[in-house]
């Protein structure tokens, strides 16, 4: 089979597969695992073939025209260079590690296959938006998305929370994707064609009229879906989904979609100075805010999610600084690590009962229980603190690297002010992502009171896969730094000495800071109980965390915060915890800006309809009713009177016949 | 029926002044016949309708059919005329005078034989009358009826004409009479529970009239 | 002859019956008035007849033919009619047009002091109804 063939496969088979699995799932439940997983499997095995015979060689272009549009054509393309390759190569694995997790994950719910079926559109999905070369189906693939995100992170319908966070998913990014579009129309009027290498082609030639404009347009878009400030709110709140899907839609594949996309654009951001300044600006504002919130956040799910905001923020930041290698690199292997974080999450709250790191704080014994998720996490961890030799840290350099290299002056793609902004936003965070990292493992490992429950070992297919994502997120980053390049637009990725030793040293710092205060403050845990755990230990882990994501805002007072003195994070912050905690009150400006004025207009229309309308409707049915009582009047019963009308009426017809025909 | 009566004679003036146009004679002597004839006719109808004694009323019908058949003479239709002698005043008003003694109609004047929608029944008669008179005059002021020669309405020529281009309707018209025979009947016999005597008058009747009608029509025909 | 006369009287003979039908009360009287208009319109059918024969050489003589059937017809109805007003008369005692007002909206047929029979077993049924 030709490379195009095997691309065209691709995102055919989850798609097949999941659409399969919505006919079969109701009367053949049985095949609802195979169909599944078998095809994200299979599709990993494309991809990877595809991305052998690739090579990073010259990129493989195909297309077809759909249908004659009478304007600007739309093709069903493919365009796969390195990139693309190396991006579905991660989608792919990550999607079957969580097809394969899923299984485990929710092995008694009753709703598995249509999740399962979801998956797999949403797999196909985002395979298409990696490998498709015409930004009209990539829209497509990316719309998809988005409804099956909120199919996914509403899994759990029956609780509120992930009610209104489907909700919330979904307008949020819609947000965003209004722009999207309208940047997209924008696009391919000026430059005739929503195929990538016309644009990039136009671009190259200086074709486009309105750069800044276009490129701040489809930023929205990207904002919203790669959950960047100010549209990032969405993402914490959809961790009320079950942990697989946080850890494929939430943390690997959906959310670096936006990257992806602005990646493959890059040099129509280059065309504007002031979108790369936007770009920059918006990453540092997300990497910096969300490393602070995360280091506040109770639920260990939303450390991971602000966590996720965070690594994107240096993604768009290395895109702002004008080098996609970084940010793909970078991309890749958070992919990789990040949904191992989310995997093992989900092993420890099923482990624990629990989703808050104060009640995790105040068990020991928890590692005992669950020594899979222990390990992968600790690795997962350090790779997430860009600890060396984890991959975490190489990619982390790549970008920083790359920062640098623009403040020194090296290049012409990018803004000087924009590498001096995501530097020093990079090496912040980097401090509080190993704050926040170390946190997270003190607290969720080296708790100490109660002895944690035994349910027993979690089931193999989870364990395994947890261990299967651990390897590249142990190996991945040196492996690959020296190969990217060839595979890139063969930028050096290789860390830098500069920032090798800043970027290292303050993650020390943070750890250990964090490490010292931990010290400090766990003596409080004892003195002050916390603690809620799930009711139905013994049930598979998604309803266990269903039920904590549910018992959460009971028990602690709010989704993401709880009053716990013993946390280290909150001495480190001082008085900015509270409002880290609630992600800086953004949800209610957010209420102040949209919500509010659109319940207020919302009443109004109510108003409106309920007395203003109603009044016209209403005199429309008072009025015939007055006439109808008026008229009444005249059914007397009396023929003779009725035959008068009658007659009195054909007179007159009569009359006015005669007097038309006469022409008088 | 002051109304109608200077509607009949503004009509007349009118005519007057059509047959004075251009072209035409003075009134003939068949004409001033049909019109001495006709203010009768006409007289008789509007007393007919206006009067308050019952009986009268079906007398002065009498008077007013009697009039169209001498107008229908004098139009050379003379097989017709004798039919409208012959069933109207025959049997018509026969039977109108036995429908109102079983009504037990009062006999004398009776207070209440208009109803109150009379004012309105004027309006829209005379409206009526004005728009009739009116179109027809406009359309016919000119139009002469050419009654010499052979008469167009003795009864050899009717019945020929009835029996060669009309045999089908008037077989038709035959079944016709015979079902307002058995809904007279029908009528009838319902209401026996009522008044038993009066079913039977009443179908009696009925079917005597309905009987001679038929007979009628057929003797004329042949 | 001018065929404006006949027309005229016709139509005048039409008007009147149309009075006495929209005026009279007595239901027999009604019937003269119809009898009346359908002399009206035989009239204008035998005129016209008379004046077609020669204009236009009509040899079917249709207006005559129609108005034989019409003089039927009218004998036929007069008929039924009389029958008709025999039976209401028998039922409500009375022939009087006006007061045969049971389509009338919001009629009552208790008021009617004519409809005797009915109105036990109606508001009989009419409590079973409602309870």
């Amino acid at each position: 089979m030709t490379t195009t063939t095997l691309a065209v496969l691709v995102p055919l088979l989850p798609f097949l597969g999941a659409l399969a699995g919505l006919l079969l799932g109701r009367t053949a439940p049985g095949f609802a695992r195979p169909l599944a997983v078998l095809p994200t499997l299979a599709s990993l095995a494309l991809a990877a073939t595809v991305a052998a015979r690739q090579g990073g060689g010259a990129p493989v272009d195909a297309a077809t025209e759909l249908t004659p549009t009478g304007s600007v054509p739309i093709e069903l393309a493919l365009h796969i260079d390195g990139f693309a390759a190396l991006t579905a190569v991660v989608v792919a694995t990550v999607a079957t590690c969580v097809q394969i997790y899923s299984t485990g994950y929710l092995r008694d719910d009753p709703r598995y296959p249509s999740y399962a079926a979801l998956v797999s559109l949403f797999t196909s999905a985002m395979l298409l938006v990696v490998y498709t070369g015409d930004l009209m189906v990539l829209l497509v693939g990316w719309e998809v998305m988005g409804i099956c995100s909120y199919f996914l992170v509403g899994h759990y319908w029956e609780t509120p929370e992930a009610r209104a966070a489907s909700l919330k998913a979904f307008l949020v990014t819609k947000l965003g994707d209004v722009p999207f579009l309208i940047g997209l129309f924008a696009l391919a009027a000026d430059t005739g064609s929503f195929r990538i290498t016309r644009i990039l082609g136009a671009v190259a030639h200086g074709g486009i009229d309105h750069p800044t404009l276009i490129a701040l347009l489809l930023l929205a878009g990207v904002a919203g879906k790669s959950a960047q400030f100010p549209l990032h709110t969405w993402l914490p709140d959809a961790m009320a989904g079950p942990t697989p899907v946080s850890a494929l839609i939430h943390a690997a594949t959906m959310v670096a979609a936006g990257v992806y996309f602005v990646a493959r654009l890059l040099p129509l951001f280059e065309a504007s100075q002031a979108a790369m300044t936007v770009l920059a600006v918006m990453a540092a504002v997300t990497m910096t805010g969300s490393a602070v919130a995360a280091l506040a956040q109770d639920d260990i799910k939303r450390v991971l999610a602000y966590s996720t905001i965070g690594q994107l923020g240096y993604m768009t930041g290395a895109l702002a600084v004008a080098d996609r290698g970084a940010a793909v690199f970078h991309l890749l292997s958070h992919g990789a690590f990040k949904a191992l974080l989310f995997l093992a999450a989900g092993v420890i709250i099923h482990a624990a009962g629990t989703n808050s790191l104060a009640a995790m704080s105040r068990m020991s014994h928890l590692r005992d229980r669950v020594p899979d998720a222990y390990w992968t996490m600790t690795v997962a961890l350090l790779a997430l603190a860009a600890i060396p030799p984890f991959s975490g840290f190489f990619s982390k350099e790549a970008v920083l690297g790359v920062a640098e290299h623009v403040v020194t002056g090296h290049t012409e793609h990018a803004p000087a002010a924009a590498g001096w902004i995501v530097l020093l936003a990079g090496l912040l965070t980097a401090l509080l992502t190993a704050a926040y990292a170390t946190r997270l493992w003190l607290l969720a490992f080296r708790g100490s009171g109660t002895e944690a429950p035994d349910h027993g070992r979690q089931p193999l297919t989870m364990t395994t896969v947890l261990w299967v994502l651990a390897v590249p997120s142990l190996a991945f980053g040196g492996f690959a730094f020296r190969v990217l390049p060839d595979w890139f637009d063969g930028q050096d990725l290789t860390p830098t000495l500069t920032t090798s030793v800043l970027g290292t040293g303050v993650a020390l710092v943070g750890g250990i800071v964090t490490y010292a205060t931990w010290r400090h403050t766990t003596a409080h845990a004892a003195r002050v109980p916390l603690g809620a755990v799930a009711a139905h230990p013994e049930d598979d882990a998604g309803q266990v965390e269903a039920e904590a994501i549910a018992s959460h805002e009971p028990a602690y007072g709010d989704v993401a915060y709880a009053a716990d003195p013993s946390d280290p994070g909150r001495l480190l912050l001082g008085r900015l915890h509270r409002h880290a905690a609630v992600g800086f009150h953004l949800d209610a400006v957010y209420s102040a800006l949209f919500v509010r004025p659109v319940r207020a207009g919302a009443s109004l229309v109510r108003f409106l309809d309920r007395e203003v309308v109603d009044t016209y409707v209403r005199g429309a049915g008072t009025l015939p009713r007055w006439l109808g009582a008026a008229v009444r009047r005249a059914q007397t019963g009396n023929l003779q009177t009725y035959v008068s009308a009658l007659l009195a009426g054909t007179v007159v017809l009569a009359v006015a016949a005669v007097l038309v025909a006469t022409g008088a | 029926m002051s109304t109608a009566a200077t509607a009949g004679a503004l009509a007349a003036g009118t005519l007057h002044r059509a047959a004075e146009s251009p072209g035409f004679l003075s009134p003939t002597g068949v004409e001033i016949t049909f019109l001495l004839v006709g203010l009768v006719t006409l007289g008789a109808a509007v007393v007919t309708v206006t009067t308050r004694q019952l009986v009268h009323a079906a007398l002065w019908l009498v008077v007013a059919l009697g009039g169209l058949a001498v107008e229908y003479l004098l139009l050379t239709a003379e097989f017709i005329a004798w039919v409208q002698v012959l069933i109207y005043v025959g049997s018509v008003v026969v039977l109108l005078l036995f429908g109102l003694m079983l009504t037990r109609a009062p006999i004398g004047r009776s207070p209440d034989a208009d109803s109150g929608n009379r004012w309105v029944a004027l309006t829209v008669a005379v409206a009526a009358a004005g728009a009739l008179v009116w179109v027809v005059v406009d359309a016919f002021r000119t139009t002469w009826i050419d009654l010499d020669g052979a008469p167009s309405g003795t009864t050899e020529v009717t019945g020929a004409s009835l029996f060669q281009h009309w045999v089908l309707p008037f077989e038709a018209l035959s079944v016709l009479l015979l079902a307002a025979l058995v809904g007279a009947i029908v009528l009838s016999r319902k209401a026996k529970a009522g008044s038993e005597r009066g079913a039977k008058d009443t179908a009696a009747s009925g079917t005597a009239t309905g009987a001679t009608r038929t007979r009628r029509d057929q003797e004329g025909a042949r | 002859m001018h065929l404006a006369y006949p027309a005229v009287l016709a139509a005048l003979l039409f008007c009147t019956g149309l009075y006495g039908v929209l005026a009279r009360r007595n239901a027999i009287l009604v019937l003269m008035s119809v009898e009346l208009m359908l002399n009206a319109v035989n009239l204008n059918l035998v005129a016209f007849d008379a004046w077609l024969s020669r204009a236009a050489e009509d040899t079917l003589h249709s207006g005559q033919a129609l108005a034989l059937f019409t003089i039927a017809i009218a004998a036929a109805e007069i008929g039924i009619g009389l029958a008709i007003v025999l039976a209401v008369y028998r039922n409500r005692g009375t022939s009087d047009v006006d007061r045969l007002r049971d389509t009338a909206e919001g009629h009552d047929p208790d008021s009617d002091a004519t409809g005797r029979a009915l109105p036990a077993p109606a508001a009989g049924e009419k409590a079973e109804a409602t309870a």
